[in-house]
């Protein structure tokens, strides 16, 4: 027996070591990037934009990136939004008797979350192309908005689905058309978990290299219209670290940090509001 | 008198702040069909799990008084809880039949015990399939897996399996209630045989069922032990007031 | 008759949105396959020019002689892939087994939001933490311990940094996965005198074993298609690497390292866009066949 009690103890430990080791791996990301990012972060760094050029100037911030990513994620959350809501709105009560066409939207959704950014890059490119649009923000925002899209809906989907169909059953017999259903009641009803949904595509967004790599070119302005370059956080991560020049690999790291918090917000946020749906159900 | 096997005294249970069990004293008699009988949500399931400990598995339970088998209390044990559960075995409201053949189902709980190699286990998983009327139904293919059985077919593997760590007691939780009536009767049929050898606790709410079956009967309401008798003393001259309505169907 | 007006626009919005809601269910239905087919139409050129066995299964790369196997690519992506679910694998299963049948509700409740930042961390910062830890401990330690000379930025690197980023996707299906396997089956185990431990061995991973094994797969999926932090670390040679700490060359980061820049040359666009539409029907394969193995165990359960 004693080999068993072995065993059992070996793979206790085991496992403690692997729980230690999600905590230990995530302190040690987040460790490293603050320690290599705070020095540079100072208010030139989120004021100014890159002076003589991002990849060789040594003067100047990130701002570009900043306001960049910013106008690029709301963008693309937005234009996701037109199509993320109604659709799931649509999935969850116009389609609510038909299980089986909701399922196999869903299942392509889930097929669409997994497809990798870089195809959506790859397809945006062509799109771009076809359509006679050049490297910019407005093409950026096709297609992050496309990529996020999914998550989005999905997000959205999974609180709708918990909603009870007696209390549409019952909106609908007092007279509401179903669209009256899905924003009087169903939005009203989900909106933490709309908001949850609309903030995991903004951190999916605003986080993602491989979509806006070939989308929305790069610059050293800030933009000032839709058809212009953008530069983006993560883009600036990782152009500027290719550097040789040191003081641009700090602009890298100070971006890296920046772009971090943003996340970090986030994850708070939503933990802070599903939380808050949760206690709101009980 | 009958020797008593289980004897459970002043046992309190709490999840969290709720109290489930409250002052719970009840003798289990040794080789007697004991029914705990009472409306769902009584406590008969959490009192089951208490016995042979699974309730440990819940981490939020809160445990007082005693639960002596053998005289030995369990709650308190410093054995293994493991050969503690192995003097127990469970039947449980749906067959649990294990991702495994028919054969290995039976011979699970034997090759934790020890034994090993196909033929040292083939007698035992013989003998308790037939202990389990169930030998004539599988013999041809033991080695399929046990999800193709039927489900009364599964709920009486289910018992061979059980009887085959050589328990002392079975505990069976309702273990009729997803059964068609035949097999629910082959079921009942072998507790009947089978108390010769083995104590049964029997929890369900089924009011004829406990009148074919027990020997006493326990009954539970909301968490209290509102009235414990033989059987015959039970139903035809009740005690308690509570006992009479309930016997009477007056609530459920 | 003012009721009357109002009822009929309502009722006319009310149809309006229908119409819109079609059209984008019939657009999300379609958006997989007209993403595969402009990609499959882009790389009809070269698959025009080169043979579909001489695309996959060469291992000459000179786009400017018209050379193009794909083979090297293929190698980097698969070897980067498998260390990334070897490294990922254990962490992920003792991790799951252990928040779900060990741990108190404290501890999970404690762990949601760490597994929850893990997996919101942007690739390009997982790049970042890689050239500033993953690979100088590669090239410093682990390649010499393996008797290897190696400048850190290799196969060995992009797989580590993929391991860390695959743990909380596949995580995550794996608690979910666990759940299903019903209490009672863990009850009958621990009633026939079985430990915790052996009832998971020997019943929860068997029954779960259909379930473990599409996590995996999803995760493969996952892994196959990252771009950013792998092509960060894993050092970008064309060449069909002979160990483990030499670099290699994903598919991944072929695309993202060369489109539009090679415009000039059709068949190189054309190229890569092979490369992309093979990217996409590896990851969704793998993501059907997961996925649909798990809907049908949900259903069963």
């Amino acid at each position: 027996m004693w080999w068993r009690k072995l065993e059992e103890k070996i793979v206790y430990l085991l496992m403690v070591i692997s729980v230690a080791s999600l905590v230990i791996l995530l302190l040690a990301v987040l460790i490293s990037i603050f320690v290599k990012g705070t020095p540079y972060l100072s208010w030139e760094m989120v004021s100014q934009t890159p002076k003589g050029g991002y990849y060789f100037g040594r003067e100047g911030g990130v701002l570009n990136a900043i306001v960049g990513s910013l106008y690029l994620s709301f963008g693309a959350v937005f234009l996701s939004l037109i199509f993320s809501l109604p659709l799931s709105l649509a999935m969850n009560i116009h389609l609510r008797a038909r299980p089986k066409i909701v399922n196999r939207i869903r299942f392509v959704l889930d097929i669409l979350w997994g497809i990798p950014s870089i195809v959506y890059g790859a397809f945006g490119f062509t799109i771009m192309i076809y359509l006679g649009i050049k490297a910019s923000l407005l093409a950026g925002i096709i297609t992050v908005g496309l990529f996020i899209m999914p998550i989005m809906v999905r997000g959205m989907d999974e609180v709708m689905k918990n909603v009870p169909v007696s209390l549409i059953e019952s909106a609908i017999s007092l007279g509401s058309t179903r669209m009256e259903v899905a924003f009087k009641v169903m939005v009203r009803q989900t909106i933490p978990g709309i908001v949850t949904a609309i903030l995991l595509a903004f951190g999916r967004g605003i986080g993602d290299v491989a979509s806006v790599l070939f989308t929305t070119g790069y610059t050293d302005n800030v933009p000032t219209s839709i058809t212009q370059q953008t530069a983006t956080l993560p883009l600036a991560v990782f152009f500027q670290l290719g550097s040789p020049i040191p003081e641009v690999q700090n602009r890298a790291y100070a971006s890296a940090l920046i772009l971090t918090v943003i996340i970090l917000i986030i994850s708070i946020a939503v933990r802070f509001l599903s939380n808050k749906y949760y206690s709101n159900r009980h | 008198m009958e020797d008593t096997k289980i004897s459970i005294q002043n046992l309190n249970l709490w999840f969290g702040k709720l109290k489930i069990l409250n002052e719970i004293n009840i003798e289990i008699p040794e080789n007697k069909v004991t029914v705990i009988l009472g409306p769902s949500g009584c406590g008969k399931t959490t009192l089951m799990r208490t016995m042979n400990r699974l309730v440990d598995l819940q981490g939020e339970a809160r445990i007082s008084g005693k639960i002596m088998l053998d005289g030995e209390d369990i709650l308190n044990t410093k054995r293994d809880i493991t050969l503690v559960r192995q003097k127990m075995g469970l039947l449980s409201q749906r067959p649990t039949t294990l991702p495994m053949s028919i054969f290995n189902n039976v011979a699970y709980g034997l090759r934790l015990k020890g034994i090993r190699g196909r033929k040292k286990l083939w007698p035992h998983v013989e003998k308790h399939l037939i202990e389990a009327n169930l030998w004539d139904e599988v013999k041809d293919r033991l080695h399929d897996p046990a999800s193709r059985l039927s489900i009364g077919q599964q709920q009486r593997l289910c018992l061979a399996r059980g009887l085959a760590v050589n328990p002392e007691i079975i505990l069976a939780d309702e273990p009729t209630s997803a059964l068609d009536p035949i097999s629910a009767a082959v079921i009942e049929n072998q507790f009947y045989k089978l108390k010769e050898n083995y104590t049964i606790v029997l929890v369900t709410h089924i009011m004829r069922q406990a009148r074919r079956i027990a020997d006493n009967v326990v009954f539970m309401y909301l968490g209290d032990v509102i009235e414990q008798a033989p059987v015959d003393e039970f139903f035809n001259n009740p005690q308690h007031k509570m006992t009479r309505e309930y016997l009477r169907g007056a609530f459920y | 008759m003012a009721l009357c007006t109002n009822y009929k626009t309502r009722k006319l919005k009310d149809q309006l949105v229908s119409l819109w809601i079609r059209f984008m269910v019939l657009l999300v239905v379609a958006l997989p396959l007209i993403i595969a087919f402009s990609l499959f139409y882009k790389s009809w050129l070269i698959l025009g020019h080169s043979s579909l066995s001489e695309l996959l299964f060469s291992s000459v790369w000179r786009p400017l002689a018209g050379k193009f196997g794909f083979f090297p690519f293929i190698i980097s992506s698969v070897w980067v892939t498998f260390i990334g679910l070897m490294l990922t694998a254990p962490i992920c299963l003792l991790s799951a087994i252990f928040l779900t049948y060990y741990g108190s509700r404290h501890l999970l409740r404690f762990m949601q939001p760490v597994i929850d930042i893990l997996a919101g961390i942007p690739s390009v910062i997982y790049g970042v933490w890689g050239i500033l830890v993953i690979v100088p401990a590669v090239g410093k330690y682990l390649a010499p311990m393996f008797g290897y000379e190696s400048s850190g930025f290799s196969i060995m690197a992009g797989g580590i940094v993929l391991s860390v980023m695959l743990i909380p996707f596949v995580l995550n299906i794996l608690i979910e996965i666990f759940r299903t396997v019903h209490h009672d089956l863990f009850d009958a185990s621990l009633s026939l005198g079985a430990t915790k431990w052996q009832t998971i061995k020997h019943v929860v991973l068997r029954k779960s074993f259909a379930g473990i094994v599409s996590a995996f797969g999803l995760g493969l999926s996952r892994a196959f298609g990252e771009t950013i932090a792998v092509l960060m670390v894993v050092g970008n040679v064309v060449g069909v690497p002979e160990n483990l700490f030499q670099p290699g060359y994903p598919l991944p980061a072929l695309i993202a390292n060369n489109y539009g820049e090679m415009l000039s040359i059709p068949m190189f666009d054309s190229a890569l866009m092979f490369a992309a539409l093979l990217l996409m029907v590896v990851v969704v394969v793998f993501n059907i066949i997961s996925r649909r193995t798990i809907i049908y165990l949900e259903s069963k359960h």
